[in-house]
């Protein structure tokens, strides 16, 4: 079917996914500030009230933060289908963000009822206006890629995080007992191993060849993985849920198979980038090298802790932690950073200068060694951190201190590049700036 | 023979190729290895472009009389890649790496989400209204390819 009108730029404003973009790093200094204020006291259970507060943080703060900019601008070019109201979305979600999640965290920290329940409450309504906008662009595309499906996948993967999420903090918040003891293991697992694993997977089929020039991921693994790991996961749910989230070899196995699963595609993903075509290293090369080597060792502790549960100690949780998301969803994030932001801001100037006029390119925008220098940060904090959950009394403050400084370094750079965009926009403009909404 | 869309996404397979090449020599400041291909790269892109606009996108306006959208999309995206092409051939003359390691850059990631509109879209979309014209349509581009 054709489809009239159908048009493929569609590029939101710049300011829709940079809004999101520019908070993430403020994020990622909240929560080294709360690794300085609680000190060890984060490491010793990842149920500790100051490890709930940092792990959210970051995974809302900055995790779920930069992955809702970055979808609701790749989805006009992944599925030719963009954002419905865009300006609306990225400015409800945004806010939601932002406000909710150190509500939230806060809640944590004190224990108090009322910032727990607020801040719930603002992100479901975030999370709800986001994942009815994607399910729109998705529900209008003609795209059927093995991208966009998982991405599908990754969205409904959210709204279970999100439902189990809302539940979890209805209890803390409201008094409301857990219907099902289980949820305490599915909000994490949905959020870790359905959201973030099956849309860095997806995006991973498209960016890792596109950029590095890789061969393809092997069919199969495009085709089945993103379907294989929803339902393995809604396999494990069920069992864990019959059970009340006791498990049983039924959920062992099925959480077996995941772990199994996201190593081997880390591994893949490793091999292809031995046999890349372009031999130029850049920063996002590294940061894609760290966050598979985190993704395969989180998934081969992951796998040694479901074989052999009685030995395990409470630091190889939050080991596995820290791989996941500083090693893995925080690398990815961050080299894909250094992609998109330098790219939209020579986009737009290029948009806004007319024919002819120069404009500046990638590397002028954001230099390679600001990005180095970043990267370095980012990985030195990441040993120090996974050091951390061995040896939490002599670690945790230089991996507070590491932490901080990437998520300010990362801050900097991102202002770099809008100062760029704002100078250049200036410079090419005949109309006042301010006549242009950014 | 196949689709369009085999064609026309394997020889953006090809180009990236070139594009590698080219840009390793750049940041080896092999001048005449980026002058080669370099200079390859930015005429096989022509060619591509060329293909486009003068038989495919036309034959495709002619059939589904959609003139605007998609086609005029990929049109603004071609100029705004002219406009990269010739800072690139001035990086090469001037031997500025920097200049066309950056230009490089920015080219290709404007390049690789160009591609995969054409490839998930637009190609699927000729395939589709032209039917068996696609046939001749590849055979008049071929032999150029040869």
């Amino acid at each position: 079917m054709l489809q009239a009108g159908l048009r493929l730029e569609q590029a939101p404003p710049i300011s829709v996914p940079f809004r999101f973009f520019l908070t993430a790093p403020v994020f990622i200094v909240l929560a080294s500030a709360v690794l300085l204020w609680r000190g060890p006291e984060v490491f010793d259970s990842r149920l500790s009230p100051a490890a709930l507060a940092a792990t959210h943080l970051f995974t809302l703060g900055v995790m779920a933060m930069v992955m809702m900019g970055a979808v609701m601008q790749m989805l006009p070019v992944l599925a030719g289908s963009p954002i419905p109201l865009p300006r609306a979305t990225a400015a409800i979600a945004h806010a939601a963000l932002s406000l909710g999640t150190p509500l939230l965290a806060a809640g944590f920290l004190v224990g108090a009822p009322w910032l727990l329940r607020t801040g719930a409450t603002a992100l479901a309504i975030g999370f709800a206006v986001f994942i009815a906008a994607v399910a729109t662009s998705l529900w209008r595309s003609r795209v059927r890629t093995d991208t966009s499906r998982a991405i599908l996948l990754a969205a409904v993967s959210l709204l279970a995080t999100v439902v189990f999420g809302f539940a979890l903090a209805s209890g803390l918040g409201w008094g409301i007992a857990l219907p099902n003891l289980s949820i305490r293991y599915l909000h994490p697992a949905w959020g870790m191993l359905g959201w973030l694993g099956l849309l860095a997977g997806g995006v991973a089929y498209q960016v890792v060849p596109m950029f590095q020039m890789t061969p393809p991921y092997p069919g199969p693994m495009t085709r089945y993985f993103a379907a294989a790991v929803f339902a393995l996961l809604a396999l494990w749910s069920g069992a864990l849920w019959m059970t009340d989230g006791s498990g049983g070899p039924l959920a062992d196995a099925c959480a077996l198979a995941l772990a199994a699963g996201y190593a081997a595609f880390g591994v893949v993903t490793l091999a292809l980038e031995r046999r890349r075509r372009r031999r130029q290293p850049d920063a996002l090369l590294h940061f894609w090298r760290a966050a598979m080597s985190s993704l395969i060792a989180a998934n081969l502790l992951w796998a040694y802790r479901l074989v052999s549960p009685t030995h395990a100690p409470e630091a190889l949780d939050v080991l596995i932690g820290m791989l996941a998301l500083v090693g893995f969803a925080g690398s990815i994030i961050n080299g894909m950073l250094y992609k998109i932001a330098p790219f939209l801001v020579w986009f737009h100037l290029r948009s806004r200068a007319g024919a002819g006029r120069p404009v500046p390119n990638m590397r002028q925008i954001l230099g390679e060694a600001d990005q180095r220098l970043q990267a370095r940060v980012h990985f030195a904090a990441l040993v120090l951190l996974a050091g951390a959950a061995a040896w939490p009394s002599v670690l945790v403050y230089p991996a507070a201190f590491a932490l901080g400084a990437s998520g300010m370094l990362l801050g900097a750079n991102l202002i770099r590049t809008l100062l760029v965009f704002r100078q250049s926009a200036r410079a090419n403009d005949p109309m006042p700036a301010a006549a242009r909404a950014c | 023979m196949g689709t369009i869309n085999d064609y026309m996404s394997r020889h953006h397979k090809d180009c990236d190729g070139v594009f590698a090449r080219a840009e390793q020599m750049a940041g080896e400041s092999d001048w005449a290895g980026l002058q080669r291909e370099g200079g390859l790269f930015l005429r096989e892109m022509e060619r591509h472009i060329g293909m486009e606009e003068d038989v495919l996108f036309p034959a495709f306006v002619d059939r589904t009389g959609m003139a605007d959208g998609p086609v005029e999309t990929m049109r603004m995206e071609h100029e705004q890649m002219r406009g990269m092409f010739e800072q690139m051939r001035a990086a090469i003359e001037a031997k500025d790496a920097e200049q066309y390691l950056g230009v490089g850059e920015t080219l290709l990631v404007l390049l690789q989400q160009h591609n995969m509109k054409e490839e998930n879209i637009l190609y699927p979309m000729l395939d589709e209204s032209l039917g068996e014209e696609a046939r001749s349509l590849l055979a008049q581009i071929e032999p150029a390819a040869a």
